[in-house]
């Protein structure tokens, strides 16, 4: 049974319009004018118990609003979801206690007292009985490896450490599924790469199911096979981020070394020159016609050294979020994803 | 029980404050100085020798007396911290954990009280020691318990009330004139300046009664009156019935508009 299924999920809010200068404003007292804003609009997705999928998108483009609704804490306008077998904007009880939001710019711990305090009082919140909690910690500030911080207060941690504490006192009531929202925010690259280590261990071992959104290309890459796009609301991608480059990066970077330390001239006519440096040039060639082009190089010049890569990922999301806003793409391949079955 | 565990982390919180409490302390007892000052002015100057049945040593005591009320009735920052967590969006903290957030506002509040009572009590029995000449006579054994119980329910009917006026913020975005206003209300009907019994001199007489049947009175002037022995027998028995119902009252009033917030709240924001 899926951890996540979502269903046509749309979720319209009504936004005060107001009024430019001091009339406008005086107008506005008597009579509001509206406007409806679709955050989201018809998104359908499901995810299988241990995957950890990444939820891309430009700002506004309705992630956050999708988790609050997987979390209970907006119920949609139209669509239905079932997460843990649950509805989750009925808020039980029994759904609370399997899962947790994450959210990288709310603290959720006591700033003047130490982690532990905190710790002590999710325990309670949770009615977790003490030995499973003493273990679950011991377990995890290892894992985290912050087992001597937990006594100092939260204003002296550095950014990383609280986050490793957030995460922390969000898995001490053992969730099987956690929504991460921007869990690395303002992180510098090695707590990243740290944060990224423990809640891929942590999958490994507790099986916990994860979708996390991030806009640090690097978080999505070092965790997730499986990417959900989304931009104005809309599902624009559901499949493997290693598919995402056939699907949208319709180029293909193509890196040649010629002999005598300079290019030749005249590559124009086999695609954009993105970069050239001495004798290295860098072509951007459409996917289709790769072998063609270099067939036709290879003919012409004396090639050095060459090689054939993808763009850098960041490069075909921007690509994806840009091509959403123009209304260039569809839905119609979000269906045709391979997760793990 | 979740909530005691709640109460007793919540108070190691506020212990860290004591620092701040021992001076807030201090400086709440400057304009009380003023208050006395200005009533011994007043005795002094109109020559008469009580006002609304105070004499001057009771008007001293109504004043202390006031200031112990308001120990347990006031909830400072409570109303702005509800209508703060609503429109920063850290009310999920309460939808997302199996928790109730007017029962776990409550137990915070009461270890705040607990704390803030430890740390004060030294400086307030200096105050009333100095002033002991003021109190004429310490009242019964079923008067004090009166007292206790109409500290307590003014405990109750401060948390529940000022709840519900943080909770208006589920429906305004700016909601601090309002707690302005209820603020400066507050002070005068609840007769944390003077005794109500004052105002008949001056007020029609409807108003006066409008005003002692108000639930402000009960955070003030009630339980001091009750202390100076001046609601006896069974104004004081349903005095202490009235505060218990606007108790339960605002208890109910904030149920209900959590639940309606809360459904508001899940569907415009978040």
């Amino acid at each position: 049974m899926p951890i996540i299924e979502a269903d046509g999920l749309s979720k319209t809010y009504r936004v005060f319009q107001k009024k430019e200068g001091l009339l406008g404003a005086l107008r506005g007292l008597f009579r509001r004018e509206y406007k409806e804003v679709r955050a989201v609009d018809g998104v359908s997705f499901q995810i299988e118990p241990g995957e950890i999928v990444g939820f891309l998108g430009p700002n506004g483009a309705g992630k956050t609003t999708t988790l609050k609704m997987l979390s209970g804490l907006i119920y949609p306008t139209t669509g239905t979801a079932q997460v843990l077998g649950h509805v989750p904007w009925k808020r039980e009880d029994a759904f609370r206690r399997r899962f947790a939001l994450v959210m990288g710019q709310k603290n959720q711990l006591w700033w003047d007292l130490p982690a532990g305090d905190s710790f002590e009082l999710h325990r309670e919140i949770y009615s977790l009985p003490l030995d499973q909690f003493k273990r679950t910690l011991g377990e995890l500030t290892d894992l985290f490896g912050v087992g001597s911080l937990v006594r100092q207060p939260v204003r002296e941690l550095s950014l990383g450490e609280r986050m490793k504490m957030e995460l922390i006192a969000s898995l001490l009531h053992q969730p099987q599924l956690l929504l991460l929202d921007e869990p690395t925010i303002g992180l510098d690259v090695v707590a990243q790469v740290t944060i990224q280590k423990c809640l891929r261990d942590y999958n490994a071992q507790r099986g916990v199911t994860i979708l996390l959104t991030s806009h640090y290309m690097r978080d999505v890459e070092a965790l997730c096979r499986r990417v959900l796009v989304i931009t104005h609301g809309k599902l624009v991608y559901d499949g493997p981020l290693a598919r995402i480059h056939e699907q949208f990066g319709q180029t293909k970077l193509v890196r040649l070394q010629f002999e005598n330390n300079e290019c030749p001239p005249g590559l124009e006519r086999y695609g954009e020159v993105a970069r050239r440096e001495g004798p290295v040039a860098d072509l951007k060639v459409e996917r289709g016609q790769v072998p063609e082009v270099l067939a036709a190089i290879l003919g012409a010049y004396t090639v050095v050294d060459m090689s054939v890569q993808d763009p850098p990922l960041d490069q075909v999301i921007a690509k994806v979020f840009e091509s959403g806003s123009n209304g260039e793409l569809t839905t119609k391949d979000t269906k045709g994803h391979e997760g793990k079955k | 029980m979740k909530y005691a565990k709640i109460l007793r982390i919540s108070l190691v919180e506020r212990l860290v404050y004591r620092a701040d409490f021992f001076v807030s302390t201090l400086f709440r007892f400057l304009p009380l100085v003023t208050t006395f000052l200005l009533w011994d002015a007043i005795y002094d100057s109109s020559g008469s020798t009580e006002f609304g049945g105070f004499t001057r040593d009771k008007m001293i005591a109504y004043l202390l007396l006031v200031q112990i009320s308001r120990m347990f009735s006031s909830m400072p920052g409570l109303s702005g911290s509800i209508a703060h967590d609503i429109r920063h969006g850290d009310l999920k903290k309460y939808l997302l954990q199996p928790i109730d957030m007017i029962a776990y506002l409550l137990s915070y509040r009461i270890a705040h009280k607990l704390a803030y009572i430890a740390t004060t009590a030294l400086p307030y029995a200096i105050l009333f020691f100095l002033c002991r000449h003021v109190f004429t006579s310490f009242p019964d054994f079923i008067t004090f318990s009166a007292y206790v119980a109409s500290l307590v329910l003014s405990f109750m009917l401060g948390f529940f009330f000022e709840a519900c006026i943080g909770m208006v913020g589920f429906w305004f975005l700016e909601v601090t004139s309002l707690f302005y206003i209820v603020g400066i209300l507050n002070f005068f009907v609840s007769g944390q300046m003077f005794p109500l019994d004052l105002l008949a001199d001056w007020l029609p007489g409807w108003v006066v009664v409008l005003l002692q049947n108000l639930p402000f009175q009960y955070l003030a002037y009630f339980p001091a009156m009750v202390f100076l022995e001046m609601k006896t027998g069974w104004e004081l028995a349903i005095g202490l019935l009235l505060e218990a119902a606007w108790a339960v009252f605002f208890f109910l009033l904030a149920r209900w508009m959590y639940r309606l917030g809360l459904r508001r709240y899940s569907a415009y924001g978040g």
